[in-house]
């Protein structure tokens, strides 16, 4: 297994469907995660993502399609014999024993000469900094710990693939962001393939080369972190990930790399050229744009193209930014200005002003 | 006269363990005080030392009245009586004095009213040099009980496994039915598994059929329907605190050992055993006990033939009118069961789940 080809990927799944009862927690999904890569499953509670992930451990099997570890199919190798090992949401660190103990478990299990896992096991122990708590309990630890306990207990058997299923569920945010950038350092040391479930956007934006959005069983979009937030292909992933404004658009003429629509905001100018929807063609679309595209001009300014009169309806100022509701008649626009400039910020509540859309910043979606 | 005393005597006892308790309790709040001169605040209350002495009369008082009362002193004087030789308790028993326990001389030789004697039968010291009695019935208890505890835990591991796996509504059902039999008086369940096999009984055609008895004749007594009927009546003890075990397993830690690499049998043995072991314990300890003493099944699907502790302890106390001896016997017997409980909790506790089986 060591020498493997790189470029076999490390899991590859086909067509894969499970149901619960009548729920498809899993609807014919099909995706392939490359060797050294550091993949996330994002997605809110309920798309499958954990289901994905326990077929592709061992845990859970498919009721049809195939799951392929590094070429070969995993339907032959029960959990305990596959080269792929779990940090599981809970941990679930053995209760009844050490800390040590719980780290050589796998090791121990797999027959390896006392000396040669004992030194593994302080060189992991070592590295994710658990080793003073080598004889304490699990119940003795705090929840960092434990999680690093989790952690140290699944690489120290060098699995090819490191599965996590929301490795931080249970920490707090300041511990989290923390966590996240040893942990990306560790995969970026151990050149092991990571699979991460989480329903956090901004971890998986942080920590992952590529995201695959799941929704209801199937997957809405993969690519990576500014593919995902920059080119949101639906209406669901640009909402799952960072806020969008809707819209919804009637064509009314194209000329070059012009889309001329008509919206409830007024007619508006999108650039095709940076579109990748093939809804582009229809006659009407569902369009998006990203609050912190959303440019606001003095009402002196004048109307001009893409230019939609607002009023200010609530801000919320947090330091760096300030967050504005805009009331533009029928529907509500939100907006995100850096407070770039020096002194007051310039808006306030019930002032009017004039939103500016721009043209490449409108996205169009696929649904 | 001697009455008097002896009340007074268990009410001095009374008194003294209420107030080593307190003066226990109020050095405790003491320590407190020092530190919060204005007392501990518990629950919301601002407790003196005087306080915690009066709550810890009136909450632990009644409970330590009772086991002084109903558990220790009869104990204390079933240890004592275990020394007394039973000329001199008969004596007593006649006579009501105390004089009974004086030492007597007749024909020259003087003879204490106390003695080691009952004791060292118990050992197997008898009139007529070793005599290995006592030792076999404590023996045949002890395997009697050793032997339904495995049966009980054989039978109530699947059971407990098969009703935790069933679904919600159907648990309580299950649970009942495994409880059912505890609604009938022991002797009369006993009686029923002499009619359940009898010769003509379902049960022992076909267990003939198979080449168990011969026909015509019953199944009992024997040591087959000795375990039968045994474990018929304590497997609920064992059913029920595993059956809470197993529901509290946290699958996950099953999961993870099987991730890790351990195989069916490696993720039972590390991953669930370990977590029911507190139940499947607690289990054992309330099989194990009666069990040790349980003697009307044996009598009844094994034919008096054999005594146990429970029978020559009764037989003691009842036809051969030998409390001091029966005292012994109850007395050690108990002893020998704390030591056995003892070696299980110390290598349960020290090596955890591999101590068991």
């Amino acid at each position: 297994m060591a020498t493997m080809d790189k470029s076999v990927p490390a899991v590859e799944t086909v067509e894969v469907v499970r149901t619960f009862g009548t729920a498809r927690a899993l609807d014919a999904v099909s995706l392939t995660i490359r060797q050294g890569e550091f993949f996330s499953l994002l997605g809110p509670s309920g798309c499958g993502k954990t289901t994905l992930l326990r077929a592709i451990g061992g845990l859970d099997y498919p009721d049809s399609g195939t799951i392929r570890l590094l070429g070969q199919n995993a339907e032959d190798i029960p959990a305990h014999k596959r080269p792929v090992n779990t940090v599981f949401q809970s941990y679930a660190l053995f209760p009844h024993m050490t800390i040590e103990e719980n780290v050589g478990f796998g090791l121990r299990m797999k027959k390896i000469p006392k000396a040669e896992a004992e030194a593994r096991v302080k060189k992991v122990m070592d590295m994710v900094q658990i080793a003073q708590f080598a004889g304490r309990k699990p119940s003795q630890l705090s929840g960092g710990q434990r999680q690093r306990v989790a952690l140290a207990r699944a690489i120290v058997n060098e699995p090819q693939v490191l599965l996590l299923d929301e490795p931080m569920g249970a920490l707090d945010l300041k511990l989290r962001k923390e966590l996240q950038v040893e942990l990306l350092t560790l995969q970026r040391r151990l050149g092991i393939t990571f699979i991460c479930v989480t329903h956090d956007q901004e971890e998986a934006l942080v920590m992952s080369d590529r995201i695959a959005v799941m929704r209801a069983g199937k997957i809405e979009q993969l690519g990576d972190a500014e593919e995902l937030y920059e080119h949101p292909r639906t209406r669901f992933v640009g909402q799952f990930l960072g806020s969008v404004n809707l819209l919804e658009a009637r064509v009314t003429s194209r000329s070059g790399k012009d889309i001329l629509v008509d919206t409830q905001l007024g007619p508006l100018r999108i650039d095709s050229s940076t579109q990748r929807s093939p809804a582009c063609a229809n006659p009407n679309f569902h369009f998006a744009i990203r609050p912190e595209k959303v440019a606001l001009l003095s009402r002196s300014e004048g109307p001009g193209e893409n230019r939609i009169p607002v009023k200010v309806q609530q801000l919320m100022y947090i330091g760096s930014e300030t967050h504005y509701d805009l009331d533009a008649g029928p529907q509500k626009l939100s907006a995100e200005l850096m407070n770039a400039k020096v002194g007051s910020q310039g808006y306030d509540i019930g002032q009017e002003a004039l939103a500016y859309l721009p043209p490449a910043g409108l996205i169009v979606l696929d649904d | 006269m001697e009455g008097l005393i002896v009340i007074a005597g268990l009410i001095a006892v009374v008194v003294l363990a209420t107030v080593i308790l307190s003066r226990h309790a109020q050095r405790g709040a003491r320590a407190v005080e020092r530190v919060r001169p204005r007392g501990e605040i518990e629950f919301g209350e601002r407790l003196t030392a005087r306080d915690h002495v009066i709550r810890s009369a009136i909450t632990s008082g009644p409970g330590i009245a009772w086991v002084t009362f109903f558990l220790l002193i009869p104990l204390l004087v079933m240890g004592v009586m275990g020394f007394v030789t039973n000329n001199a308790l008969k004596e007593y028993q006649a006579t009501g004095s105390l004089e009974a326990f004086k030492a007597k001389e007749v024909k020259g030789v003087t003879t204490s009213a106390f003695t080691l004697d009952n004791y060292k039968r118990f050992f197997g010291y008898g009139r007529l040099g070793f005599n290995p009695l006592y030792p076999k019935i404590l023996w045949r208890s002890f395997k009697l009980a050793l032997g339904t505890t495995i049966c009980c835990i054989l039978c109530a591991f699947p059971l407990a496994f098969f009703i935790a796996a069933m679904p919600a509504k159907y648990k309580g059902l299950a649970l009942t039915l495994a409880v059912i039999p505890f609604w009938t008086n022991l002797l009369i369940r006993t009686y029923a598994w002499q009619l359940l096999l009898a010769p003509d009984s379902l049960i022992t055609k076909a267990m003939n059929l198979i080449g168990v008895g011969d026909p015509g004749s019953p199944l009992y007594p024997s040591a087959g329907a000795v375990f039968v009927g045994m474990v018929s009546a304590y497997l609920p003890f064992l059913i029920l605190p595993l059956y809470t075990a197993v529901e509290k397993i946290d699958w996950s830690i099953a999961e993870a050992a099987s991730d890790l690499g351990a195989d069916g049998k490696r993720v039972f043995w590390y991953a669930v055993l370990p977590q029911v072991m507190p139940g499947l314990a607690a289990g054992i300890t309330l099989v194990f006990i009666p069990a040790m003493g349980q003697y009307v099944v044996p009598d009844l699907l094994g034919g008096a033939k054999m005594d146990m502790l429970g029978n020559a302890i009764q037989r003691q106390f009842g036809a051969s009118l030998n409390w001091p001896m029966g005292s012994a016997i109850a007395f050690l017997s108990m002893g020998a069961v704390m030591i056995a409980l003892w070696i299980y909790a110390r290598t349960a506790a020290k090596r955890g789940a591999e101590a068991l089986l």
